[in-house]
């Protein structure tokens, strides 16, 4: 359960975000690209080197995502209805990966807030990534 | 085992000159307050009760340092990791009895204080070979449940 104060905290954050958000959103996927190699798999078709269009554009998508998510956080379920749609039925990302580009998103947002990114921070980032992980995953089976 | 280039060895060797003492103690706190149900196991601890009482405990920053210590001798034995923590393994498991999926999520807290601390520089190479080390870690602390 997230608190008003948490939920508060976690559209600052994604709208503090918003103005940088292809190098926040590209950064976390660079680095789930090289921790976990794997994920590079469903990426097959797009160029993924560093800072290129592609990354940026997908990166920018991600933290759009996160901060609309954020600002609807009560009506989670069916504000992200088309993309859970889209993650579930077209792309068919395995489940587990979802955890993997939240702890690579917690890691970039902790490199750019540095110590802002206290305890009460993360443990609301947390909370809600792997909340909006489980709608994504929510309509595979 | 993990194999490990020049280039790896240099990189967990150069995060690790990097950490301050106080890295476990945040660590633990923080996998404390995120995942509270690894509360369970600190009972002897006292105030766990709130971010603040856990942020000002003074046994979760004493045992942080422990932990810290001990991840110290992997540092130091990259090579041999699983024997270095044979008997810490046992004694989580059969003494203390931690589920071992909590290792994850301590790695995991302490790479998220590492990535605040060095800030850019924890760039997206240096987090896969700094995280590499730490799941062989985590491995080998799981290696002696039976
Ligand atoms: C926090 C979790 C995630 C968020 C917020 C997210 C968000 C998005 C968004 C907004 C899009 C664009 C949809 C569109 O174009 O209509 C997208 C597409 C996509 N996502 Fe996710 N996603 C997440 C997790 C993942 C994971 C874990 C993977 C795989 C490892 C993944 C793989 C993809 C792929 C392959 C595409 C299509 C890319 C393309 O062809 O342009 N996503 N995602
Ligand atoms: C990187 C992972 C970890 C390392 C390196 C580590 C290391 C240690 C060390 C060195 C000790 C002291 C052993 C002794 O007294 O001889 C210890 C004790 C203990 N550990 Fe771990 N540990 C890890 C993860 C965890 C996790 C995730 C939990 C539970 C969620 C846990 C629970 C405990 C408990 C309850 C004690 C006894 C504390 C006391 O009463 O003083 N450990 N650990």
């Amino acid at each position: 359960m997230l608190s008003s104060y948490e939920k508060e905290l976690l559209v600052t954050i994604w709208e503090r975000m918003l103005p940088i958000a292809e190098d926040i959103g590209s950064d976390a996927l660079l680095r789930m690209f090289t921790t976990f190699p794997k994920t590079k798999t469903y990426f097959a078709h797009l160029d993924i080197s560093p800072r290129s269009a592609h990354l940026l554009s997908h990166g920018k998508k991600i933290v759009e995502a996160l901060l609309e998510g954020a600002q609807n956080i009560t009506t989670l379920t069916t504000t992200l209805a088309p993309l859970s749609r889209f993650h579930a039925y077209q792309l068919r990302i395995h489940p587990t990966n979802f955890k993997l580009l939240s702890h690579c998103i917690l890691v970039t947002l902790a490199i750019n807030m540095k110590d802002e990114f206290d305890p009460i921070a993360h443990a609301a980032m947390d909370k809600y990534l792997s909340a909006f992980a489980a709608v994504l995953a929510e309509k595979y089976r | 085992m993990a194999d490990w280039t020049d280039a790896q060895r240099k990189t967990v060797a150069s995060v690790w000159g990097q950490l301050d003492a106080e890295i476990g103690a945040h660590a633990l706190a923080r996998v404390l307050i995120v995942y509270p149900w690894t509360q369970r196991y600190f009972g002897s601890f006292g105030d766990l009760s709130t971010a603040a009482a856990i942020l000002g405990n003074g046994k979760v920053a004493a045992h942080g340092k422990v932990v810290l210590q001990a991840l110290e001798k992997g540092v130091k034995n990259v090579d041999a990791i699983k024997s270095t923590y044979t008997d810490l393994s046992r004694l989580h498991c059969l003494t203390l009895k931690v589920d071992p999926d909590n290792f994850r999520l301590l790695a995991d807290c302490l790479t998220i204080v590492i990535a605040t601390k060095l800030g850019a520089a924890f760039n997206p190479q240096v987090q896969a070979t700094w995280q590499k080390f730490l799941s062989a870690c985590v491995i080998a602390l799981g290696s002696q449940y039976v």
